[in-house]
């Protein structure tokens, strides 16, 4: 059990970014709602997966909804909570501890926040270890946890619970509630025992991100190379250090698409992109697919590169850091496998 | 005939040009003076000065524009003085009160413009849609709670008025009918999509405005005073220009100005459209990729005095070498330091080749026999001119390393060397083969002021539907030329420097975020008429 204070926000925020593959969003939002809630209801529990009780209710908060909306219309501050009470409700059930769904991007913060106004602990871990873009994209699914019931907020103050079909109708509902209630929305979902804990969480994941941020933290302040800091820390290999000199977009059958093309000393890296970084072809041959995390780095400063981010003439480090082994079991290669995104290409893993 | 002056940290520069098109824009004087604390005198001494260097037969009634870059508000702001009490207005309730304005603001300015901040009902969804409805009555109250504070200026914002603006200027009407003095500032006319950005730089804007009518009046009097009747206007973040009218409304738009002028004078300057942009100082050396003649924009969002804001400035990285660079160690080899600090303004009487007591990277360019600025003094002539040499040589190679880091293609490059330090620096820069030094390029700046065009921009999120594209792009390119063309743009130079595709990530149905921005060339004709030029409702 430890604590986490307001100055470690910063570094959770920046970690999570990396590990948000590009995807998750800007944790930016999440960090200052961390750091409203902790400056206001002071320090939050953090405790290990195996320090929770086989009985404890543990329950994941998230937001869900386009990191661009969220940029702007920002959240009410009572969702989360809102969507917390409303499947507890639902349940009878009492939440004992909160935990992230995904440690990538700002969905790594929210808990916190909400751990912070509730005083419930957190447990440090996630069910991805990195950033998947859909609902059922996640460990309790390959472990027969269901989503539902899902209970989801919005700003207006509407909730919502669902009790889905599967998994995957828990995910097409509940977005289409989003689009419909503008875009930004809160879920408390996959409810799990402090039993199931071990198979629905990757452990330590709420550190990871802390060490990865301070890693390169310290590095920029030593003049040392931060994505060489990240890649020591998590058995990362570097796929490319160069220049973005192409990034193209389009939106095709409701899925936006894209690549983007990196030119370094003696190679080309050509990136391919959903919501999340999903494959890399090093001069045609693939290098690196999902599950594994594929991070852009700005190379200078560490900072995170989001696929919505990515530009011509970013000047990046990418990264493949291998992802949660269960991920790379055919069952996990069905739920988050590169042909599940529709590449023509079996899983690679990466070769150091 | 126009006037270009750039307002620096160090210099005041200001140039006169002939011509009415780029095309046969010709350098008729230049003149370099130092700046001043309030800024108008100056720019008063380099009019002087300008006009005492124009060619027989001038008469200041000949010139048709007066155009001027200054670093000014941006102070300001650095150092928390002169600003309004401001108070903060945003229309977004239900939504957005977790995090209310002011939000991360550094505690010093967050005082300094008055920390009083507003939630109220009202905005928009990411379709244009009604978030919720403006709440008029609520509006007074907040208006009757300003006026008992007295405060003279406010910023008021909403979600997603880039999409649409209307509420933002419903609402400022309201507080106007209750409060007729009360200045307002709008976000929908000053930044993108990024609520908290565009508040800080809406609130940054509110704070500077009774600033910006002192400066305004400051100038206008002194070009009146020079004889000048032409129009005054301001260089924005982006190289494009605001009538001195809108600078009263929109004084935040001139942050950052100076890089791009810069970057502009200098691709005007050597006919180079796509190059590397070396700037040399007094204190720092920025490089820059110029791109079509525009300045390739920084990826991140810009920090101004620790306020976060989302105005895209140029990409430029900055190294602490300057002409006045302080040089440490000369002698010896191992050890030898040049910069980060700086004599800056001072260079003229600290420097040893201008007869002060500091060594500098000037005296060693002097030494080296590379510049011939000041005087060779018999204490410069005791540096040994090899030595200087080979400083010159490292300081040359941190600056070709710093190109090479914001290349973007191995091709050969054309670099420009432009700013008044360049001296420093030899014709010859192991690893850039073509190097030009153009003329006058140690006013690039006040030249960039002066050939600085008229722009017109779009952001919003629109849904597009399978084979749509096309007509949803050709749509928003022609909004942005009509916006450029009402900002005062001659109807027929306007063209698409810039354009912005990005599908939302985790939304299904094609939402795509489309930024557009145009620019054309200033109708002078238009200004002669008095009719006021800038880029409102950007």
């Amino acid at each position: 059990m430890r604590e986490i204070v307001l100055d470690d926000i910063d570094d959770i925020a920046r970690g999570a970014g990396i590990l948000g593959s590009g995807g998750g969003g800007d944790p930016y939002l999440g960090k200052l709602l961390a750091e409203v809630a902790i400056t206001r209801h002071g320090p939050i529990t953090v405790v290990a997966v195996d320090e929770v009780p086989p009985d404890a209710v543990v329950v994941p908060v998230a937001t869900l909804g386009a990191p661009t909306v969220s940029q702007e219309k920002l959240p009410n501050g009572t969702e989360a909570l809102a969507a917390l009470r409303a499947l507890e409700h639902e349940t009878g059930l009492t939440a004992t501890h909160l935990v992230p769904i995904e440690i990538g991007g700002m969905n790594s913060l929210i808990p916190l926040a909400l751990a912070a106004e509730t005083g419930l602990p957190i447990v440090d871990g996630d069910a991805m270890g990195r950033a998947f873009p859909e609902a059922q994209m996640v460990l309790p699914t390959l472990a027969g946890i269901p989503t539902s019931p899902m209970a989801i907020a919005d700003d207006k103050g509407n909730t919502l619970v669902l009790h889905a079909a599967s998994s995957l109708w828990a995910e097409r509902i509940a977005r289409a509630v989003c689009v419909a209630t503008g875009c930004s929305v809160f879920t408390a979902d996959t409810l799990m025992t402090g039993a199931q804990l071990s198979d629905g969480l990757v452990a330590d994941t709420i550190t990871l991100a802390q060490r990865l941020g301070a890693a390169v933290r310290t590095a920029r302040a030593e003049h040392r190379d931060p994505a060489a800091a990240v890649a020591d820390m998590v058995d990362g290999v570097r796929l490319a250090t160069g220049k973005v000199v192409d990034v193209q977009r389009a939106t095709t059958g409701g899925f936006a698409r894209g690549t983007a093309t990196i030119t370094g000393t003696d190679s080309e890296l050509r990136l391919s992109f959903q919501n999340e970084y999903l494959l890399a072809e090093r001069d045609g041959e693939v290098v690196a697919t999902t599950p594994d995390l594929i991070c852009a780095l700005e190379t200078d400063t560490g900072e995170p590169v989001t696929t919505e981010s990515m530009r011509y003439g970013n000047r990046v480090t990418v990264l493949g850091i291998p992802g949660d082994p269960r991920w790379t079991t055919p069952a996990g290669l069905e739920l988050v496998g590169p042909r599940y995104f529709g590449y023509d290409s079996d899983y690679r893993p990466l070769a150091p | 005939m126009r006037i270009g002056i750039d307002v620096g940290g160090t210099n005041t520069d200001a140039v006169l040009v002939a011509g009415r098109q780029d095309e046969d824009v010709r350098v008729l004087a230049a003149v370099k003076t130092p700046t001043t604390t309030d800024v108008t005198a100056g720019v008063v001494t380099a009019i002087d000065e300008l006009l005492r260097d124009a060619p027989e037969g001038f008469e200041p009634g000949q010139i048709t524009a007066v155009m001027i870059g200054t670093t000014h508000f941006t102070n300001a702001v650095v150092q928390a003085r002169d600003l309004t009490p401001t108070a903060v207005i945003r229309l977004g309730l239900p939504a957005t009160a977790a995090l209310p304005p002011l939000t991360g603001w550094p505690e010093r300015l967050r005082v300094a413009v008055g920390d009083r901040a507003y939630l109220c009902h009202g905005g928009y969804e990411y379709d244009g849609t009604e978030l919720s409805t403006l709440d008029a009555d609520e509006l007074r109250r907040t208006a009757a709670d300003l006026a008992a504070a007295g405060v003279r200026s406010v910023a008021v914002s909403s979600v997603f008025a880039p999409v649409n603006g209307t509420m933002e200027l419903e609402a400022a009407e309201i507080l106007r009918a209750e409060v007729p003095e009360l200045r307002v500032s709008c976000s929908h006319e000053l930044g993108r999509i990024g609520l908290l950005e565009r508040e800080n730089a809406t609130v940054l804007n509110a704070a500077l405005i009774e600033l910006a009518g002192r400066l305004a009046d400051a100038l206008t009097d002194a070009l009146a005073e020079a004889g000048i009747t032409a129009p005054l206007l301001l260089s924005q973040n982006d190289g494009t220009l605001m009538d001195v009218e809108y600078c009263r409304r929109f004084p935040a738009a001139t942050f950052a100005s100076g890089p791009t002028n810069s970057m502009r004078g200098a691709g005007f300057l050597s006919g180079v459209a796509d190059c590397a942009v070396i700037d040399v100082g007094g204190t720092t050396t920025d490089i820059g990729m110029l791109v079509g003649g525009f300045p390739r924009e920084a990826p991140a969002i810009t920090d101004i005095a620790g306020i976060r804001t989302n105005w895209r400035m140029p990409d430029v990285l900055s190294l602490g070498i300057g002409g006045g660079s302080l040089v440490r160690d000369f002698s010896n080899g191992e050890r030898t330091t040049v910069g980060p600090d700086s004599v800056g303004f001072e260079l003229t009487s600290k420097a040893l080749v201008f007869g002060g007591d500091t060594l500098t990277l000037t005296d060693v360019a002097v030494a080296a026999g590379q510049s011939r600025v000041g005087t060779m003094t018999a204490l410069v002539r005791r540096f040994d001119a090899d030595r200087a040499r080979a400083v010159l040589g490292e300081v040359s190679e941190r600056i070709a390393d710093a190109v090479d880091r914001m290349r973007t293609s191995p091709e050969p490059l054309p670099v420009v060397l432009v700013g008044g330090g360049s001296v420093v620096l030899p014709d010859e820069i192991p690893g850039l083969p073509d190097v030009r030094r153009p003329e006058h390029s140690d006013v690039a700046n006040a030249i960039g002021a002066a050939i600085a065009k008229v722009g017109g921009e779009l952001d919003r999120v629109v849904q597009v539907a399978d084979g749509a594209r096309e007509t949803v792009l050709a749509e928003a390119r022609a909004e942005a030329v009509a916006r450029a063309e009402s900002a005062g743009a001659r109807p027929g130079t306007v063209e698409i420097v810039e354009i912005d595709e990005v599908p939302l990530a985790y939304l299904p149905g094609g939402a795509t975020r489309i930024r557009v921005k145009a620019v054309g060339d200033l109708d002078l004709d238009r200004v002669q008429t008095r009719e006021p030029v800038g880029v409102p409702g950007a």
